[in-house]
């Protein structure tokens, strides 16, 4: 899986790709426009992650050339513009997601893995860990062939744990992805312990393959037992 | 006191003052007038009656002032020669026509001496002068007339003229009133060929484009600095996650990275919040459509009911009607949201918490704590009720906002232990 990170933050661009290289994803980077159009048209890669404010131009000329050279299968904007016109712009350009930036790297990860999930496997997908198999369209939870009934926050949740892997999720990253962004005011996210405590129990219960750790008291890991 | 009044008042008294010294002048003036013009007339009857004294000497035993006016009287010849003419007023007894029986009238009296055959005589001749408390009474009544006719007639001019010439500047007076610096398009301006008007519009005009774009820099650089403050911030967030990945940090240090990265969050979230406004003052939001508040309600209430349910609120919707209402459909659901959130976040363990949907109004009530808020400073921005530190003081600043944004009135009260706000909509049908 390659993918070409296009962000003029350097900082941030290293974080980005850390971030996906512990995910064994071939990352490449372009920090300005030009360089940007010029790997565009030179390699081809399975997946752009685009920031729309660049030196030397707008990213979303970048969209539109790689839409043009049919290129443009899988592209994620970032950008610290969130103006409704600019997300639709981008979407109707043919960006397939749009992500505004500051961001969690797990939320940026879970959506970069969605993303190939939607296009290489049209949806029909199945995550399985061990024992236990999610099954994405049907919303279901099998551990050793058995359903476990999960509510609609649980499964989430498991969902957006099982695309981190072995990966810190914070809770506020949790609570944002399953919750929504307006969720982000509450004072606490003593909630979402409530529900994970839930998630925990039943994967006891039904003899599952991992567990979720606390990490540091401020989020939370999936790992194989 | 109006500009009117005011000259009204000023000119008045001016006029009064005026016109009370040229009373005083002219009547001093007009009596000297008078006898001078009397005392020509003496002088003259003098030589009439030394003529016809020559032609009839039998008048020179005139000893009594009778219909002629004069007396005549032999002195010796030092005495003739120690006189010269002599005006002064004095009284005589008389009637006049206007007078009942005779008495004292004032006169113009002219004494003098001629010489007629080596003989001297004193002649005293008189003539009725005009009265001065007469002239007085009716120089009075003139003048308090001509005072009358000036004030009325300044009054009038005033009303007429003035309010005439003042009109370009009450007008522009009544356009500033109204100019609203973040609304108001047109600059205020006045068709007028006035000098002072066109001088006073230019400069008003000028001060309010200054301000206007003054107005705008400031808006603009909450949007930049919230905007520019984007990147920084993910690269923070981004940094912090990975260095919490790493699995080799002691409990001090991981919890010491924990409260950056949870403060870091809150920082996040506050200037998500400015930019949210800040977006919203500069109308960012134009996709209005009919929005179904009841809707709103449900898909808000159950975005949020892990979190009130695990405050464990008893939350009841009485639907009275369905609402809708004119407007961008994310402004609606932030509205309704932080609405709900807020009293959410607010309540007690345990605690209640209503919402009432009328045809054109939103009510959320909501238990708390058990004193009224301060009214006018809640939707302040920044404004925190208490020291829930991790609360931005934000959240009303915005649903305020927005309702200013559509000129819906929201308003606060606090009866028997329940805090609850209100918003008017202006519902579509």
């Amino acid at each position: 899986m390659k993918i070409l990170v296009i962000e003029d933050e350097p900082q941030l661009l290293q974080n980005i790709k850390d971030s996906l290289e512990k995910e064994q994803f071939l990352v490449e980077t372009a920090s300005d426009y030009y360089t940007a159009i010029d790997k565009i048209a030179i390699y081809e890669y399975d997946c752009v992650l685009l920031d729309i404010m660049l030196p030397n131009g707008n990213g979303l000329n970048i969209l539109n050339n790689l839409k043009k050279e049919a290129k443009g299968e899988n592209v994620i904007i970032i950008s610290a513009k969130d103006a409704l016109d600019d997300k639709l712009k981008g979407l109707s350009l043919g960006a397939d997601d749009y992500l505004t930036k500051p961001f969690h790297l797990a939320e940026l990860n879970a959506r970069v893995k969605v993303l190939f999930r939607r296009k290489t496997l049209n949806g029909k997908d199945n995550i399985t860990y061990g024992n236990l198999k999610l099954e994405i369209e049907d919303r279901l939870l099998f551990v050793n062939q058995t359903n476990i009934p999960l509510n609609r926050k649980e499964f989430d949740i498991l969902n957006y744990f099982l695309l981190n892997r072995d990966r810190l999720i914070t809770r506020t990253a949790l609570a944002e992805h399953v919750w929504g962004d307006h969720i982000d005011q509450v004072d606490n996210f003593d909630f979402v312990y409530s529900q994970i405590k839930n998630i925990r129990k039943k994967l006891q219960i039904s003899k599952a393959d991992l567990k979720i750790e606390s990490v540091y008291g401020i989020g939370y890991k999936i790992v194989e037992k | 006191m109006k500009l009117l009044n005011q000259s009204i008042k000023y000119l008045s008294s001016s006029i009064l003052l005026i016109i009370t010294l040229w009373a005083v002048v002219f009547y001093l003036n007009m009596l000297q007038e008078i006898k001078d013009s009397i005392d020509e007339g003496l002088e003259n009857h003098k030589r009439i009656v030394i003529q016809n004294a020559k032609k009839d000497p039998s008048i020179l035993t005139k000893k009594y002032f009778d219909e002629s006016f004069f007396t005549i009287e032999e002195i010796s010849s030092e005495k003739a020669l120690s006189i010269t003419d002599i005006y002064r007023d004095t009284i005589l007894y008389m009637q006049d026509f206007d007078d009942e029986e005779p008495e004292l009238e004032p006169v113009r009296m002219l004494t003098s001496a001629f010489q007629i055959h080596n003989k001297y005589y004193l002649l005293n001749i008189a003539n009725s002068m005009v009265e001065e408390d007469d002239l007085v009474k009716e120089l009075l009544f003139d003048t308090i007339w001509l005072y009358l006719l000036l004030v009325f007639s300044t009054i009038f001019i005033n009303n007429v003229v003035l309010k005439k010439l003042w009109d370009p500047f009450y007008n522009l007076l009544h356009q500033l009133k109204t100019y609203k610096l973040e609304s108001s398009q047109k600059l205020p301006s006045v068709n007028t060929q006035t000098k002072e008007f066109l001088d006073l519009q230019q400069g008003i005009n000028d001060l309010l484009v200054q301000n206007r774009t003054v107005f705008e820099q400031q808006k603009e650089f909450i949007g930049n600095a919230s905007h520019e403050l984007q990147t920084p911030l993910a690269i923070i967030t981004s940094k912090l996650e990975l260095l919490l990945e790493k699995e080799q940090l002691n409990t001090e240090q991981a919890n010491t990275i924990s409260d950056v990265f949870q403060t870091v969050q809150r920082l996040i979230q506050l200037n998500k919040s400015l930019l949210l406004l800040s977006k919203i003052d500069n109308k960012h939001f134009f996709n209005n459509v009919s929005v179904n508040i009841n809707k709103v309600v449900k898909e808000s209430l159950e975005q949020l009911s892990d979190f009130s349910t695990y405050k464990n609120i008893n939350i009841t919707f009485n639907q009275n009607a369905i609402l809708r209402s004119n407007m961008d459909s994310s402004l609606a659901r932030i509205l309704i949201t932080n609405l709900i959130k807020n009293a959410i976040l607010h309540n007690v363990d345990h605690g209640e918490l209503n919402i009432l949907i009328n045809s054109t109004s939103f009510e959320i009530v909501n238990t708390g704590i058990n004193k009224s808020l301060k009214g006018d400073k809640i939707f302040n921005r920044f404004h925190k009720s208490n020291a829930l530190s991790e609360n931005s003081g934000l959240g009303l600043a915005i649903v305020k906002a927005i309702t200013d944004l559509y000129h819906y009135q929201i308003h606060y009260k606090y009866e028997n232990n329940l805090h609850c706000f209100k918003v008017d909509f202006h519902p579509v049908q």
